[in-house]
């Protein structure tokens, strides 16, 4: 079943970044999304530092990474949602991975709203991990960027961070803080010409969401992941919406009135 | 990053998750599964096995298993395709180590620009290397190569009762036996090491001959078989005991070329209406598809994307069968039994029901690399069947009785309904494999042609 043709030779267009960006360091470089992310990077030849808790779950992607192209992948394993850990995070990259130009924080934990509603152990530790944690890791690599005049932080929020709803309001008012966080460092780094992108997914397949119903309908963690690695090495936008229809959702969402939208139940 | 305790708190809530249809890629049966599992990483496996009843699971790969091999109505499955990291790589020696869920697609993609390609490739790259394996997958070049299993040196075998086992021609060599071929039923591959081939580029130095005979297709076959790496036929089912067809024969070029990127095809969105294909529809595909490569025979050089996978190029066909799905028949029958093929090609000829995806091989002889390999020296065919109810499944039950007195055997990967009679007939030992099935696992295929529970 084989059509012999003439050659159908395509040929990719030719990368052209719009700006610098060799040496990523990912926070949280075991989670759904920055897996898909650091393949792409890793495909187009980039240097990686990745962050992560488990030993050998760093040791398997970075085998992986190197194979399919990083020109070099180092590993800190350290939980970032211990805050006193993240000195020496910092440290650790600093000392063998000085001249990082680009940040990206995927972490994230979510968990039933129904258990953030009855147990304020959940509840606090939804805070601190989406929250807290990532304003205290970013603060210190902002501060580095910032003296360096260089650079580019970027951190996965949601667009449950947008609206504050029935269903899922506890990691969503998490995820909403630190986008707004990200809003304030924007405008302090941008005379220090560091680029802070906030980056919106909706809802995506990754291990986070199968438990959420519908969770096959949701994007493909790849297309997101393009997205992603397409806004880091550009100079627009400042907020990534991904899927982009995401944008227009959020946009409408937005404008429903309080009176009504405290009725929905969604 | 997710604190001790609301760990434990989540899981005491877990609802129980919703009902998950997965389908295979026939379409047919349509059933249901308790649940899906998608561990991403390897070290989430055996928590996995340990909160799973006897019989309960089954892993899943890319679900290009035609029928219900892949299926385990009623119970789990375990989605592998997030374990899909390449775990090592000698670039001397083009060995390596990959986990379950790596496709072949990703293979070619990562080590073609670095001068390797698969041993052995199946009619389609969206398959993952664990399904290759539980399947004992073939290609075009089984003649010369045997089937993927003859490449596999090791595997890591998630086993239930026994941890991460190895197994290779040194350690637990029956284990590698009984899970090459074994349609997952022996254990979760955690990784496999594969045994790459080197090739200059991407290219293939293909060629067509237009054929009107079964006999001028075996005289093809015997004489390409020493000279050409992959050979394979089309075949239009249509014209009965002196079919034509084309035959397609290809090496490996040696020139470079240009470099070459495979294009991502159109996709198919939605199942085609039924009726659109009928005899007369199908019957003139074949017509034109024959025409225009006897007008085109010859020798070109061509991207080996087009030559081994030209149904890829269209995302999804499978809808074309429509929404009742389809049905693939594919059989080997002996050589030594060329009459019973003959009118096995006559019966489906007379029914009017073939399809336009016939594909006929001669497969090697080469030693099985598993227990339950279905390749074994003979003619293969494989056809597609539209699913139209009874009448189908009727035609089909008519071509079985052909396989079994031919000494023949059918193909579990691509079945959906064949008897426990012709299955006991395919693979005369089969219970000398049971022994090596996890017990926590089971699949739709499995207890319905050996009526395990």
């Amino acid at each position: 079943m084989m059509t012999i043709t003439a050659h159908p030779t395509t040929t990719r267009p030719a990368y052209t970044p719009a700006r610098a960006m060799k040496k990523i360091v990912i926070l949280g470089a075991t989670s759904g999304i920055a897996l898909e992310v650091q393949r792409q990077l890793a495909h187009q030849g980039r240097e990686l530092l990745l962050v992560a808790r488990s030993p050998q779950r760093l040791a398997e992607i970075q085998a992986d990474l190197a194979i399919r192209g990083a020109r070099q992948v180092l590993t800190c394993s350290a939980d970032l949602a211990s805050i006193q850990q993240h000195a020496g995070i910092f440290e650790f990259v600093q000392r063998t991975f000085a001249d990082f130009d680009t940040v990206l924080l995927a972490y994230g934990s979510m968990h039933d709203q129904k258990d953030s509603e009855t147990s304020v152990d959940v509840l606090l530790e939804q805070l601190t991990v989406n929250f807290v944690s990532a304003t205290a890791i970013l603060t210190l690599f902002a501060s580095d960027l910032e003296r360096r005049r260089t650079g580019c932080l970027a951190a996965i929020t949601s667009v449950a961070g947008d609206r504050g709803r029935r269903s899922n309001y506890v990691y969503g008012s998490a995820k909403g803080a630190l986008s707004l966080f990200l809003q304030g460092l924007r405008s302090r780094l941008h005379p220090a010409g560091v680029r802070v992108i906030t980056i919106k997914p909706g809802p995506v397949q990754t291990p986070m969401t199968d438990h959420l119903a519908n969770s096959a309908r949701f994007a493909d963690p790849e297309q997101v992941a393009r997205d992603i690695v397409h806004a880091l090495e550009r100079r627009s936008p400042d907020v990534l919406y991904t899927p982009k229809i995401w944008r227009y959702i959020m946009g409408a969402v937005q404008q429903i009135p309080e009176n009504i939208f405290k009725r929905l139940s969604f | 990053m997710s604190g001790q305790s609301a760990a434990k708190l989540r899981k005491q809530s877990a609802v129980p998750p919703p009902t998950e249809r997965i389908l295979s890629w026939g379409r047919y049966p349509k059933i249901a599964h308790q649940r899906v599992h998608k561990p991403a990483w390897n070290d989430q496996v055996p928590e996995i096995f340990n909160a799973a009843a006897p019989g309960a699971l089954l892993p899943y790969g890319l679900g290009r298993s035609y029928g219900d091999s892949c299926l385990n109505a009623g119970r789990e499955l375990i989605d592998c395709r997030r374990l899909n990291r390449i775990l090592d790589f000698d670039a001397s020696t083009g060995m390596i180590r990959c986990e379950s869920g790596v496709s072949l697609s990703d293979i070619i993609d990562v080590f073609l620009p670095k001068g390797w390609f698969l041993p052995v490739t199946p009619g389609t790259r969206f398959v993952t290397v664990g399904g290759a394996i539980a399947n004992d997958v073939h290609g075009k070049n089984h003649h010369c190569a045997g089937t993927f299993g003859a490449h596999v040196r090791q595997i890591g075998l998630h086993r239930s009762n026994d941890g991460l086992v190895i197994c290779s021609s040194r350690e637990n060599p029956d284990m590698l036996g009984a899970t090459i071929g074994g349609l997952g039923l022996t254990g979760v591959i955690a990784w496999a090491d594969i045994q790459l081939k080197p090739v200059a580029g991407p290219w293939i130095d293909a060629e067509s001959i237009p054929f009107q005979s079964l006999n001028a297709f075996l005289d093809l076959s015997r004489e390409s078989n020493d000279r050409f790496e992959y050979t394979v036929a089309w075949l239009d089912c249509f014209a009965g005991k002196n079919p034509r067809g084309i035959f397609f024969r290809g090496n490996h070029s040696p020139s470079h070329g240009a470099e070459f990127h495979p294009k991502r095809g159109p996709k198919l969105p939605f199942a085609l209406p039924a009726w659109m294909l009928n005899r007369y529809s199908v019957k003139a595909f074949n017509t034109v598809y024959y025409k225009i490569h006897a007008a085109s025979k010859g020798v070109a050089v061509v991207p080996y994307d087009s030559f081994f996978y030209p149904l890829d190029s269209i995302r999804q066909w499978n809808l074309l069968y429509g929404r009742q799905g389809f049905l693939q028949y594919q059989c080997v029958i002996p050589d030594t039994n060329l009459e019973a093929f003959e009118e096995l090609l006559d019966r489906i000829a007379r029914s009017g029901m073939g399809s336009f995806l016939g594909v006929l091989k001669q497969f090697g002889s080469a030693p099985a690399a598993g227990m339950l390999s279905f390749p074994r020296p003979g003619l293969t065919i494989a056809l597609d069947f539209a699913m139209r109810g009874e009448r189908t499944l009727r035609l089909m039950q008519s071509l079985d009785e052909i396989v079994q007195k031919s000494g023949g055997a059918l193909y579990p990967a691509k079945d959906a309904r064949m008897s426990s009679a012709l299955f006991e007939s395919s693979f005369p030992h089969w219970r000398s494999f049971v022994p090596y099935i996890d017990p926590k696992m089971s699949s739709s295929f499995w207890r319905r042609v050996t009526g395990a529970q």
